[in-house]
């Protein structure tokens, strides 16, 4: 192996794994704007493969599987919107809620559609780099939405103080709903991504973390599109560096192979702590709205 | 003249009821607005001023009742409605967002430009057009996080002025202004009137009442008690109708014998939460049986001169002596003193009592003995004594009037001036030596007022060293002995209270008397 092409795979390794944690990262900056923490990111993402993997699986077409992915990933994300905002429940609990039905759920329709409790039968793909280059360009437009829009701007009003906002005559309910779905659509894409591009089926538990690095993304990218783009990345290098690192370790030195594999979360944790200076969130991120409740 | 009547009036509010649970915020609540006119809604907290409001504003829905408006009944089911109605609103707390700036604040619901792009250029050109049409000044792209709450005041009227409504309602505006402040409002109302525009505004305070309003509708426990011109009435009559009994404005100034100095504080410097000087060579001492006043606009040193003297913040400089006996703590961060104050025997009356003075969601028993709860007879064998506690909380509640008398109750659903008599039953029996109350009456009514203020002077006639720390001249000027005024963290100067006027502490807290080192006294 030459240093170029082991350069060349680095990168390409890098932007592969980023593409899901973006994907899913911005999702939660567009809930998380609005006011609504969405930790179900992960088993959005789950179901979203899920569903992908079955669609196209059923109709030989892995656009419609994509179709059917980002679907699933809205649907759960309709519910958690339905806990959290209609019934006001803890918003971390709905999200915990989400992520084990994701788990059971999959593992079930796994056993009931395709009679195994591991791997689907392989399915159709899509090139990884459509996603890739779209998970480069998304956040550029998300920035655009959320920051040159009146939408945009009625988003981060409702996040911050939505009882302004619904003084100022906007539906604080119904802005939620959409960016809560919104936020399952994305986990629910990059779901599909890994199920119907990365690889070519569904595995057991295959978001396996992504959609919690995710989380940590949105945090470590201060609640912004170009900064949730910038932590995937991050993120991602640090995926890829467990699978390059090892083949390019000089000869004798021997480090295990847990470490490498640890190193994603334990970057996560070190750039949390304290890397990136204090990280604001929006002032009502996480408290439902109760209209009759002064402030 | 009859029919002339009928064609004034712009809005009518008919049989309003609306109820919260076993609370009946209004009962069969009428009231009517005529155009053009300023009509003041006054009442003690809780009596219903703010619902009612909100209900006009389609913030509620009220059980029944109807709402007319130019003589056609109109449902308000939002405040979207509202708005395309022509109503508007300021809220007490203000509905601004902080890390926006002014102009997004002012047309956010109703932007300028298209579905795909947001015309921040126009948002600002029109919010200065408005603001120079009305002679309120701010600047557009400031955000509204650096304004001062004058200001954020006048973008709140101009987020209502952006929607071109004609009815203004204002819940309780002047409750944080300077009384400059206060005037400039006043005279912004009188421009909207000549306008044309139709003001209602709530309050509690009967002087501004007073100056201000053509109409007064006065609501007590839900409920209207009575609508009085201006110039056919006074004080005292609202003061009635709003407490239901006589209300004494002025409280008897007893002429205590003054003792020892109890606190002395010499030079004292200290920092505010962002580094930079709060306090500045700050002298005073405080004599048993005597009130010292701190006036003051919002924001120049209250608050940290409140937190160092009871030990929440450390002193960079200088030293405070309580009888006698150095109690500054100048190892910063070593101590946290929370507790420590008690032991010295200071009582302090936060400024904030949501923040500092109560936990909500505790009920009120609790509340009456939090930092006493290691004590005799509270604790017994590390456990909390339940009927001890009980019986301390049921005659506290006696003693303080507190309302509604459930010792149950979670603090948070007690009014305002209730939740205050909590906090100050608490602090005062602790029998201390010296006390710090920030704002005692912030937000209270009449009735509780009045009481607040007699616990206050009772403290003082039993030998006590008070320091009052207050926005509300009015309050300094009436319990104070001496009253210093804090202007940029120093003390400008140490008037006695008989020699003190309204348009002198006025001048001196607004800086512009000059600077005059304080001489102790």
């Amino acid at each position: 192996m030459n240093i170029l092409s082991v350069g060349r795979d680095f990168i390409a390794t890098t932007f592969r794994l980023s593409t899901p944690i973006i994907f899913a990262a911005l999702g939660g900056v567009i809930s998380e704007r609005s006011g609504v923490v969405n930790i179900g990111l992960e088993g959005m993402m789950l179901l979203g493969a899920f569903g992908a993997t079955v669609g196209t699986y059923y109709t030989h077409n892995p656009f419609i599987g994509l179709l059917t992915g980002a679907l699933a990933g809205g649907l759960a994300a309709a519910l958690h919107a339905l806990l959290s905002i209609h019934f006001k429940a803890d918003q971390i609990v709905s999200g915990v809620a989400i992520n084990m039905l994701a788990l059971g759920a999959t593992n079930y329709l796994l056993l009931l559609l395709f009679q195994t409790a591991g791997n689907s039968p392989a399915v159709l793909t899509i090139p990884w780099k459509i996603f890739a280059a779209s998970a480069l360009i998304l956040p550029f437009v998300l920035h655009y939405f959320l920051y040159r829009t009146p939408v945009g701007l009625r988003i981060r009003a409702v996040g911050e103080h939505p009882k302004a906002a619904d003084t100022a005559g906007i539906n604080v309910f119904f802005v939620r709903y959409c960016c809560v779905i919104i936020s399952g659509i994305l986990a629910g894409i990059g779901g599909a991504y890994l199920s119907i591009s990365l690889l070519n089926r569904f595995t057991r538990d295959m978001s396996a973390g992504t959609g919690f690095i995710a989380l940590a993304a949105v945090i470590f990218g201060k609640w912004t599109p170009i900064g949730a783009l910038g932590a995937g990345l991050f993120f991602g290098l640090a995926y890829a560096l467990q699978f390059i690192l090892p083949g390019i370790l000089p000869h004798g030195m021997k480090i295990p192979p847990e470490f490498f594999n640890s190193l994603p979360y334990l970057l996560t944790m070190i750039v949390l702590v304290g890397a990136i200076g204090k990280a604001i969130p929006p002032a009502s991120d996480g408290i439902p709205y109760d209209p009759k409740e002064s402030r | 003249m009859g029919s002339d009547k009928q064609q004034s009036i712009l809005v009518e509010l008919k049989n309003i009821t609306k109820r919260f649970g076993a609370l009946t915020a209004n009962d069969r609540v009428n009231l009517s607005i005529e155009k053009g006119e300023i009509h003041a809604l006054v009442g003690e907290n809780g009596a219903g001023k703010t619902t009612l409001m909100n209900v006009l504003y389609g913030l509620y829905q009220p059980d029944f009742g109807k709402i007319y408006l130019n003589g056609t009944e109109v449902r308000i089911t939002n405040p979207k409605t509202a708005i395309s109605l022509g109503i508007g609103m300021v809220h007490q707390h203000f509905m601004l967002i902080p890390p926006l700036t002014v102009a997004e604040n002012i047309v956010l619901g109703e932007e300028p430009g298209n579905f795909l792009a947001f015309n921040r250029s126009k948002a600002i050109s029109e919010v200065q057009k408005i603001s120079e049409k009305h002679g309120l000044n701010v600047d557009p792209t400031a955000l509204v996080s650096t304004l001062s709450v004058g200001s954020e005041q006048r973008v709140e009227i101009l987020k209502l002025l952006y929607r071109s409504a004609s009815i203004l309602i204002f819940d309780e505006p002047t409750a944080v202004l300077t009384p400059q402040e206060t005037k400039d409002l006043f005279r912004i109302f009188n421009s909207l009137k000549k306008e044309g525009k139709t003001i209602v505004f709530i309050s509690h305070k009967l002087k501004e009442v007073m100056e201000i309003s053509d109409r007064i509708t006065v609501m007590r426990q839900g409920k209207a008690v009575g609508v009085l011109q201006k110039e056919k009435t006074n004080e005292a009559e609202i003061a009635r109708l709003m407490v239901g009994r006589d209300v004494l404005f002025v409280p008897d100034q007893e002429v205590v014998p003054k003792g020892d100095i109890v606190l002395e504080v010499q030079n004292l410097q200290a920092v505010n939460d962002r580094g930079l000087p709060a306090l500045q060579e700050v002298s005073f001492s405080v004599k048993s049986g005597e009130i010292l006043g701190i006036a003051g606009v919002a924001g120049n040193g209250q608050t940290e001169l409140a937190e160092v003297l009871t030990g929440l913040r450390s002193a960079q400089n200088g030293r405070i002596f309580l009888k006698g006996q150095d109690v500054t703590h100048d190892s910063p961060g070593e101590k946290i003193k929370l507790g420590i104050a008690h032991v010295l025997g200071i009582a302090h009356v936060p400024e904030d009592r949501h923040k500092r003075g109560l936990i909500l969601d505790f009920p009120v028993s609790y509340n009456l003995i939090l930092g006493s709860q290691g004590k005799d007879p509270f604790s017994r064998n590390l456990l909390l004594d339940s009927q001890a506690i009980q019986k301390f909380a049921k005659e506290k509640i006696a003693e303080f009037d507190i309302r509604p008398g459930d010792e149950n109750l979670p603090a948070r659903y007690l009014s305002g001036g209730n939740q205050q008599k909590v906090v100050i039953a608490r602090e005062f029996s602790r029998d201390p030596s010296f006390l710090v109350i920030s704002q005692p009456t912030r937000g209270v009514d009449v009735g509780g007022i009045e009481f607040i203020h007699h616990q206050i002077l009772s403290m003082k006639k039993r030998g006590k060293a008070i320091l009052l720390i207050s926005l509300e001249l009015d309050e300094i000027l009436n319990l104070s002995d001496r009253i210093a005024v804090l202007y940029n963290g120093k003390i400008v100067k140490i008037l006695n209270r008989t020699a003190a006027t309204e348009e002198e502490l006025g001048l001196l807290m607004a800086g512009i008397l000059e600077y005059s080192s304080p001489k102790k006294s």
